[in-house]
């Protein structure tokens, strides 16, 4: 009789983490549903070609969500990276095509690596204004850094009156003939950009579970208030993501100007908005605090093959907007209930312990 | 005066019967029986924690209670929300309070329920007209259009009352709401309090200041851990009286600490002053010394500004002033990690928002202050994390699941632990403590009371701050008594007594209001 009444509650809190366990990776069965799915509804999605193809445009947003995941994770938001994008791509193309001009016919030449350095820099330095506009002069995230998207944009246009740098395909006597493998060269047959991804990847991950400023990042997003009476330098912290994140947005840019071979000012459009999605749909919490490198990457992935596949299927751009949109949703009401499911299981082993 | 003429003169008019409430590791309410008089001043007093609180928000609709009956005119009544205490008449002013400082006056006072013409849009002038009418009741020279936040404190607490008043109130619970007013604004309320009376409005009246007790109250009950321990007429009950049923004869048996020999001086504060928002000092240049080994409790009401000076300590005001030395070395102007890295560690008086990471787990909470004594260059060895937190788990006795689970699936004492063993983790000289025992059941006080026993006598110097008298007497080496954001008294363990430290502990308003209202009677 007794041994029935304690089974009850065990056998339920065994479906609760069976289920939890579901609920946790969900992104990840997701993305294996919608890949199942094309795979047997659109031809060809299965062919190498497409597979290159597609996760060359899953690096694109990939790369800034895990930027994004950063500041969010921090209890912030950074609206501005798509016109970072855009910035730093003109950069790129104005330093491919032209130097800078020092006047009087003279004009300082960059090669390759030296333009993606300088071109990285100007991400960085985007970003860190964001953390001094958000730290030290108390602008609320999401209006500091739209006005740093219109400033980002604005300036991207300027830089050009609007037009496009054409051709960007350097010249060896410069050293910038190289800038097109950026985009379209690989190493062992896999693209450049993917590396790109990987190592980007891989860095964040580590910074986020092995390092002390990851655990920082995450504490601060969890309780400013506790985090800094704990020690935590919470601006620091803070310039950190944001610089991160303009980081990301930079080599976004150089990675679109090389495969476009031209920069356009306009490019990086509510690519903000990709990488917010991508980040929520990976699990992070955007009241701070939680979320996931990996889960980010493979938010970034669902959202990509779904677009490409259903572009492959026939479905027309606006149904898949309509999608995409469902999609998020219902990922954002999925994570709700796993938070739930989480709670009531900790609790449950706490109360196992009779306290 | 017979039983019968006090039932005629003020009969009761709300009655909890055998009320108990608990919360999850605490009984707020442990079967109390209390009577709420009409036309009358109905005064309770306790320690922070007793219950008092609780009760009333029981009476008004904000708790339920778990079990027991609240009874009006005889027949059990059921509060769901604070509408239906409402409905009932009851209005309680808080003492946080709870107005929008962006709309005006009128608009606060008719909040929720606001005049209408033909159900549609709000009749301004009625409300303002009522208002008025308030005020002029209340003796307040107050423009129903001033915006709330141009108002000060104190005519924020009359528009508070002024909202209780226009629901037609018949029983008002005004919890502390002398702690932010002026001496001449207390004589304002206590003249309004009167009236109220005569017009046999139900008082029920909170405040730790003993003396505005005596003077206002005409019934008397005193609660200790969720029990009423005195109740009765105000007739022949003095200070002492009060103090003795606050605190109870037989002392809740927290061990005397063994004597053990004070080291050197760690800690030293020299005019440490911090102004307030609204004006005036929250800490007023306060000095002290604290040696290793010692524990110096800090005692005083709510405001006192203990929470404030121990804020100053750890560095959470840059803008706080005076000399900070930790053995000999200055560090005020210091940041935070600065100064915990140099040996002083805080914990928190709210675990909630200052003291702890809710959603991170234990393990991410504990070692938060300490992550660098993981860490070689930047990378993070978390095999030893794991390895430290299950060490502290087992010295500090805390029942976890897993040090993988939230620190919001523990109770409030095994959390309390948690933020202790994030500040021990940082191998602290000083340790500061805010309210520690504070929303933990007595099974954990002993504990964490215990764990700082231990501390003071491995040579860690413990500056402790309290509201709980029988606590700062028991476990203090030295006690500080403070008021005003100034120090107004200093017991050795020896010499110190209930009354003399609760005197020193009366702000200085309310004895000026006193000596002001003696001046007048002689």
């Amino acid at each position: 009789m007794s041994s029935q009444a304690t089974d009850a509650p065990k056998r339920e809190a065994v479906s609760g983490s069976t289920l939890l366990l579901i609920l946790k990776a969900r992104t990840f069965i997701a993305l294996i549903v919608v890949f199942v799915f094309f795979a047997v509804m659109a031809p060809n999605f299965l062919s190498a070609a497409n597979m290159v193809i597609m996760s060359k445009h899953v690096a694109l947003n990939a790369i800034l969500a895990i930027g994004m995941t950063f500041v969010i994770i921090s209890g912030g938001i950074d609206l501005s990276v798509g016109s970072v994008v855009g910035l730093t791509g003109m950069v790129a193309g104005y330093l491919v095509l032209n130097g800078i001009d020092l006047g009087m016919g003279w004009a300082i030449r960059f090669n390759t690596f030296e333009i993606c350095l300088i071109v990285c820099l100007v991400g960085i330095i985007a970003g860190a204004i964001n953390g001094f506009l958000i730290t030290k002069l108390n602008v609320a995230p999401f209006i500091a850094t739209l006005g740093t998207l219109y400033v980002a944009r604005g300036l991207a246009l300027l830089s050009s009156d609007g037009r496009t740098f054409p051709n960007l395909g350097g010249s060896e006597e410069w050293g910038t003939d190289t800038f097109r493998a950026i985009g379209s060269g690989d190493f062992i047959g896999i693209p450049i950009s993917i590396w790109m991804l990987i190592g980007t990847g891989l860095v964040a991950a580590y910074i986020a579970r092995r390092t002390p400023l990851g655990r920082y990042i995450y504490a601060v997003g969890g309780n400013e208030r506790g985090a800094a009476l704990s020690g935590v330098k919470v601006d620091r912290i803070k310039f950190f993501v944001y610089m991160f994140s303009g980081l990301c947005a930079a080599l976004v840019g150089l990675i679109i100007t090389s495969q476009l071979v031209a920069a356009h000012p306009a490019t990086g459009e509510t690519f903000e908005l990709n990488a917010i999605a991508a980040a929520v749909l990976g699990g992070t919490s955007m009241s701070g605090g939680r979320g996931r490198i990996g889960g980010t990457i493979i938010g970034a992935f669902v959202i990509g093959v779904l677009s490409d596949g259903l572009v492959m299927m026939g479905v027309s751009a606006f149904w898949q907007t309509v999608i995409k949109g469902l999609v998020i949703i219902a990922a954002v009401v999925v994570d709700q209930a796993q938070q739930r499911l989480q709670a009531r299981v900790a609790l449950q082993a706490q109360g196992a312990l009779g306290k | 005066m017979s039983q019968r003429e006090l039932a005629e003169r003020a009969p009761v008019g709300l009655k909890i019967r055998n009320g108990t409430k608990v919360y999850p590791g605490t009984v707020a309410l442990d079967a109390v029986d209390f009577d709420l008089r009409m036309g009358a001043v109905n005064v309770l007093v306790g320690e922070n924690g007793a219950g008092k609180s609780t009760m009333m928000k029981v009476i008004a609709g904000v708790e339920r209670l778990t079990s027991g009956e609240i009874l009006m005119k005889d027949e059990p009544v059921d509060f769901h929300s604070t509408d239906d205490a409402t409905k009932r008449g009851i209005g309680i002013v808080h003492q946080e309070l709870n107005l929008f400082p962006d709309l005006s006056v009128s608009d606060n006072i008719f909040m929720g329920r606001e005049c209408r013409r033909f159900g549609i849009d709000i009749d301004r002038a009625e409300q303002r007209e009522q208002t008025r009418v308030l005020m002029q009741r209340l003796e307040h020279d107050i423009d129903p259009d001033t915006m709330v936040s141009e108002l000060r404190v104190g005519q924020q607490q009359i528009v508070e009352i002024a909202k209780s008043l226009a629901q037609d109130a018949r029983i008002l619970i005004l919890d502390e709401p002398t702690s932010a007013l002026s001496a001449a604004e207390v004589e304002i309320l206590f003249r309004v309090i009167d009236e109220l009376r005569r017009d046999g409005v139900g008082i029920v009246y909170i405040s730790h200041r003993l003396e505005e007790l005596i003077r206002i109250g005409d019934y008397i009950t005193v609660l200790r851990d969720g029990k009423i321990t005195g109740a009765q007429s105000m007739q022949g009950v003095d200070v002492s009286w009060i103090v003795r049923n606050m605190i109870g004869d037989a002392s809740k048996s927290y061990a005397k600490a063994e004597p053990h020999a004070l080291g050197s001086p760690v800690l030293h504060l020299e005019d440490v002053v911090l102004l307030r928002a609204g004006g005036g000092f929250a800490v007023d240049n306060v000095s002290l010394t604290v040696r290793a080994g010692e524990i110096l409790g800090i005692y005083g009401l709510m405001g006192a500004g203990r929470s404030e000076l121990l804020e100053c300590i750890i560095g959470r005001h840059s803008h706080a002033r005076g000399r900070i030395e930790i053995d000999g070395n200055r560090i005020d102007g210091r940041s935070i990690s600065a100064r915990i890295r140099r040996g002083i560690a805080l914990i928190p008086e709210d675990r909630k928002t200052d003291g702890l990471i809710q959603i991170a787990s234990i393990r991410e909470n504990m070692t938060l202050s300490s992550l660098r004594d993981f860490t070689r260059g930047f990378h993070m060895d978390l095999k030893a994390e794991r390895g430290r937190v299950a060490d502290f788990v087992r010295r500090m006795t805390i029942k976890i699941a897993s040090p993988e689970n939230p620190v919001a699936s523990l109770s409030g004492g095994n959390q309390q632990k948690v933020v202790i063993a994030k500040a021990l983790m940082t191998e602290p000289k000083v340790l500061l403590m805010d309210e520690p025992s504070r929303g933990i059941d007595i099974g954990a006080k002993a504990e964490v009371f215990r764990v700082m026993r231990e501390l003071a006598k491995e040579g860690l110097a413990i500056v402790f701050v309290t509201s709980d008298l029988e606590e700062v007497l028991s476990l203090s080496d030295r006690i500080l008594v403070m008021a005003d954001g100034r120090v107004t008294g200093e017991f050795d363990r020896g010499d110190a007594n209930e009354t003399a430290v609760i005197r020193a502990s009366a702000p200085a308003s309310a004895e000026r209001h006193l000596t002001h209202s003696e001046e007048k009677t002689a």
